[in-house]
């Protein structure tokens, strides 16, 4: 069933009867050629670029819980390339470059959105870091403009330019950055990969994997065991406990990010703004709520919710960019787990085990990632070698000293 | 979160900066053989439980020592906590 006006005007004309599901809710089979674990954004991008662009049919996609309740369900849903560094710079935009024909692509509406992206700089030498590298996206092709106080005061003037602390010096504007319905992306890429024969399959934990010989044959599930030519584990922020069962010890730990909406707003942000200074990030919703976070809660933790320090630091930091918001209602808060990867890059390899893949460690911007590294990992499960974009994200960059130290925090995930 | 000091008692977490896993005591011996592949292991691949954690909190804004605290990581419960120069004596290490 393909979604246009046309068939939203019949339907409405008809009593809204020929709606289906989006997708099936198959048994599994004994065997696959390729099994993706994890049904997140990442993992059914996996299944459907492998089903689209690779012409595999066998696939299936295993989800512990419901297809959107995991990270893809719990995040800010901003999508940017502004990124310096040469092994994350082309990827990122190949992400971008898929985030804007995507709905066109899957047929369904994820509310694509590029009202921009812009990051506030406060010290001169922030003010040069952003010009550096937005330099280094316009060498790689992607949109950057240097704005000063000015142009930051005409984009927004309610913010707090006379902080006696972090005044507001200008800031980097990626124009072509924005926001995405989350939930629908996740059921847009399950929709169109199940129209081309993947298997869904909810309620199906892996238990365990099937390794003989160092060659992996297959998981074992709370559905019973599942054969696979291929196996491919994409569960960002679960990589940890899962990696631990097919014996590998990986260079992530998982930590908790919150994230937070306020109660519906008129129209008010012209895009997304960020204060690296104070720690602070905030776009609006198209319902109108002002979506926001800030760091981590610095230490490990799979609980899926934080703890009060940091809802003060976040609220801190959004209160002396923008007072205004101060007498907002808080509606929601909630947290995702972040594989914090040891040089704030994320992994997409093969393991050593044959025919186990992995891709992870997305730190907390794994859902801009989502279409990139979703056809990334396809590229490695069908034919074997990284994609062209991703070449740098592999595990021996540890061990070679080749690290995509976008940050510059080296080893510590926890100031990522 | 409430970290019971062996001895201040319960401070309040924020007062303690967080280093990760307490395996971070047990660096390896540089003059080994094999030192750079348990160098590599040491400093980047971690365990990363989902349950009880062994890690290492610097009570920074306190009297300034290491503790080992035992925290369970899905429910931030904190199991027990430790001084780390306790800990470290204990392997053997130092007088």
């Amino acid at each position: 069933m393909r979604y246009s006006g046309f068939k939203v005007l019949k339907e409405a004309l008809t009593g809204h009867k020929g709606w289906k599901p989006a997708w099936r809710d198959p048994a599994p089979k004994p065997h696959y050629d390729i099994l993706v674990i994890g049904g997140g954004g990442h993992g059914l991008a996996t299944a459907y670029y492998l089903a689209k662009v690779f012409g595999k049919a066998n696939v299936a996609v295993l989800e512990k819980g419901w297809i959107g309740g995991g990270n893809v369900g719990r995040n800010t849903t901003i999508i940017r390339s502004n990124y310096l560094l040469d092994g994350n710079e082309p990827f990122y935009e190949f992400s971008m470059k898929l985030w804007e024909g995507l709905e066109q692509d899957f047929n369904f509406n994820a509310m694509v959105s590029q009202r921009g992206v812009l990051n506030l700089c406060h010290t001169d030498a922030q003010r040069d870091a952003f010009r550096r590298r937005g330099n280094a996206m316009r060498l790689n092709g992607v949109d950057a403009e240097l704005l000063d106080t000015e142009g930051v005061r005409r984009m927004a003037p309610f913010l707090n330019f006379e902080n006696a602390r972090f005044p507001i010096k200008g800031g980097l504007l990626q124009p072509r950055g924005g926001t995405v319905r989350h939930d629908a992306v996740a059921w847009g890429y399950a929709r169109g990969a199940d129209m081309r024969g993947v298997d869904i399959i909810q309620n199906c934990e892996v238990t365990g994997f099937r390794i003989e010989n160092g060659i992996c044959k297959g998981v074992e599930t709370t559905r019973g065991f599942i054969g696979a030519g291929k196996v491919g584990v994409a569960v960002a922020g679960s990589s940890g406990r899962v990696m631990a069962k097919a014996g590998m010890r990986l260079p992530i730990e998982s930590h908790v990010l919150q994230a937070f909406v306020s109660e519906g707003l008129k129209p008010l942000l012209p895009g997304v703004i960020t204060y690296g200074a104070g720690h602070f990030y905030v776009s609006q919703s198209d319902k109108g709520g002002l979506v926001f976070g800030g760091d981590i809660d610095g230490y490990n933790s799979y609980a899926q919710r934080g703890n009060l320090p940091v809802v003060e630091d976040v609220c801190e930091g959004g209160m002396s960019l923008m007072p205004m918001i101060g007498r907002a209602k808080l509606l929601r808060m909630w947290g995702g787990i972040m594989d914090m990867s040891m040089d704030g890059s994320p992994i997409i390899d093969r393991t050593d085990t044959e025919r186990l893949y992995f891709n992870g460690g997305w730190c907390y911007g794994g859902f801009k990632a989502t279409p990139a590294s979703g056809w990334a990992f396809a590229h490695l499960l069908a034919t074997g070698n990284p994609h062209e974009t991703a070449t740098a994200y592999r595990f021996d960059r540890f061990r070679k000293g080749l690290m995509i130290d976008e940050k510059g925090m080296g080893a510590q995930p926890n100031l990522h | 979160m409430i970290i019971p000091h062996p001895l201040l008692g319960p401070r309040d977490s924020q007062e303690f900066t967080y280093l990760g896993d307490a395996s971070l005591i047990e660096r390896p011996d540089w003059q080994a053989e094999d030192a750079v592949g348990r160098f590599h292991d040491y400093l980047y691949l971690r365990d990363n439980p989902a349950g009880a954690h062994r890690e290492l909190w610097f009570h920074e804004q306190g009297d300034r020592s290491w503790l080992v605290v035992t925290r369970d990581t899905v429910t931030h419960e904190i199991i027990s906590a430790e001084l780390a120069r306790d800990v470290a004596r204990a392997k053997g290490r130092s007088k």
